[in-house]
């Protein structure tokens, strides 16, 4: 610690910033990488026959992956538009 | 340096044991095979096999082929049979770094397409007889590697009685990367102390335990190492880099070396000669230790500790 070291503080651990910062990302894509390679095709095709019946927008499908142990959830839900109702459509388990 | 001093010593024998092969490998077999050890008894079973190690990291530029190098010299000065394949289709960099660049006739891809035989494409290190090294191709496109191709080499490898074989993986985790830890017993997974490099590692770990044919097969998972690289022990006590802890705890896995940032290694490079060969320099004597225990041998880490400062920098900073 020089007693000049005030001047340049603001780089001051920058690198608590970066582990904290890799904590979460590293965390949350490792919550991915266990899902199956068809998530992103279901939620086209899903999205694909809601489209059908109403304009949906692409953003409005969420297709959610839980791992339980034994059994694992897979939960969609759509948002319609111009409606504020949430779609609990299919809930699979397997 | 005594590098002038002996002709071209690759093996121009045309030799070829490779014809009897015993697996084609054409499709993989659902069947555990008998010739995977688990990493740990390698070394110590009946019929002695190749440890197939993979120097790896999704991100470029964090010291890969340098790290490649300096392990595969290390293992070589301990008297084992090494060869080191440099998977990087197209950027070929590991025999300037070996320091053999003028001596590549065949390559990796060559021996692939049946062009050559291994023998004849295996460049015998100048400094070590026991060392040897197959270079990448220059010029095919990244559809050169099969990994039937791979596996035949791997194996023709085996039955030539190396002890170990050492894969220089390209960056990313596109086909290069993906056949380079396809057969690997264990991965050394290079990283910098830095974001990107610490994300795309926990990446390639991720890879390892899925898309490598350990993890196909259910045998005993690739076993994982980490080697951090360019390590500024004064800029981690300023807090401006992550420790070895914050790295370790964030990957969750087991280092097996810091190599401190170092002039050494532009040197090395500079030079042609693998940095573990450098005794004057820190780089040097850590990849020496990682080597150690990579072979399962305890050793404390060293040039982890920022210099003393004297009475100067205690007061201006430094």
């Amino acid at each position: 610690m020089g007693i000049f070291d005030f001047l340049r503080s603001r780089n001051k651990h920058s690198a608590s910033v970066a582990k904290e910062r890799l904590r979460i990302i590293v965390a949350q894509e490792r919550s991915q990488r266990g899902a199956p390679d068809y998530l992103p095709l279901l939620r086209r095709e899903i999205l694909e026959v809601i489209r059908k019946y109403v304009n949906v927008d692409m953003e409005a499908v969420d297709v959610h992956l839980e791992n339980d142990g034994t059994h694992s959830v897979l939960e969609l839900s759509v948002a319609l538009p111009g409606q504020s109702v949430g779609m609990e459509g299919l809930r699979a388990e397997g | 340096m005594n590098r002038e001093s002996e002709n071209d010593d690759r093996n121009a024998e045309a030799e070829h044991s490779g014809d009897g092969m015993q697996e084609t490998g054409a499709s993989p077999s659902p069947t555990p095979d008998a010739r995977l050890p688990p990493p740990e008894v390698a070394a110590t079973g009946a019929e002695k096999l190749a440890e197939v190690i993979v120097v790896t990291s999704g991100k470029g530029g964090v010291g890969k082929t340098t790290s490649s190098a300096s392990i595969a010299v290390g293992l070589a000065r301990r008297g084992k049979k090494v060869a080191v394949i440099d998977f990087d289709v197209g950027l070929r960099n590991l025999d300037l770094i070996l320091g053999c660049e003028r001596r590549v006739v065949y390559d990796f891809v060559n021996v692939i397409h049946g062009e050559c035989t291994l023998k004849q494409a295996l460049i015998k290190d100048k400094r070590h007889d026991t060392l040897f090294v197959l270079a990448a191709s220059q010029t095919r496109d990244k559809d050169a590697l099969t990994k039937e191709g791979v596996e035949r080499v791997l194996q023709e490898l085996r039955d030539e009685g190396f002890d170990y074989i050492v894969c220089d993986s390209p960056a990313g985790i596109e086909k290069g990367a993906y056949l380079a830890m396809y057969f690997a017993d264990c991965a050394v997974v290079v990283v910098n102390p830095e974001v990107s490099s610490v994300r795309d590692s926990d990446r390639i770990l991720g890879l390892l335990a899925s898309k490598t044919r350990r993890a196909e097969l259910g045998a005993a998972p690739v076993a994982q190492h980490l080697l951090l690289t360019r390590y500024n022990p004064a800029r981690v006590i300023n807090g401006d880099m992550m420790s070895i802890d914050d790295v370790k705890d964030i990957l969750g896995i087991e280092v097996v070396g810091v190599i401190p940032e170092s002039e050494g290694v532009l040197a090395a490079s500079n030079a042609g000669v693998p940095v573990i060969l450098d005794e004057e320099s820190n780089a040097g004597k850590a990849y020496e230790d990682a080597v150690a225990r990579l072979l399962g041998e305890q050793r404390t880490m060293r040039f982890i500790d920022a210099p003393k400062k004297g009475l100067f920098s205690r007061l201006f900073g430094g």
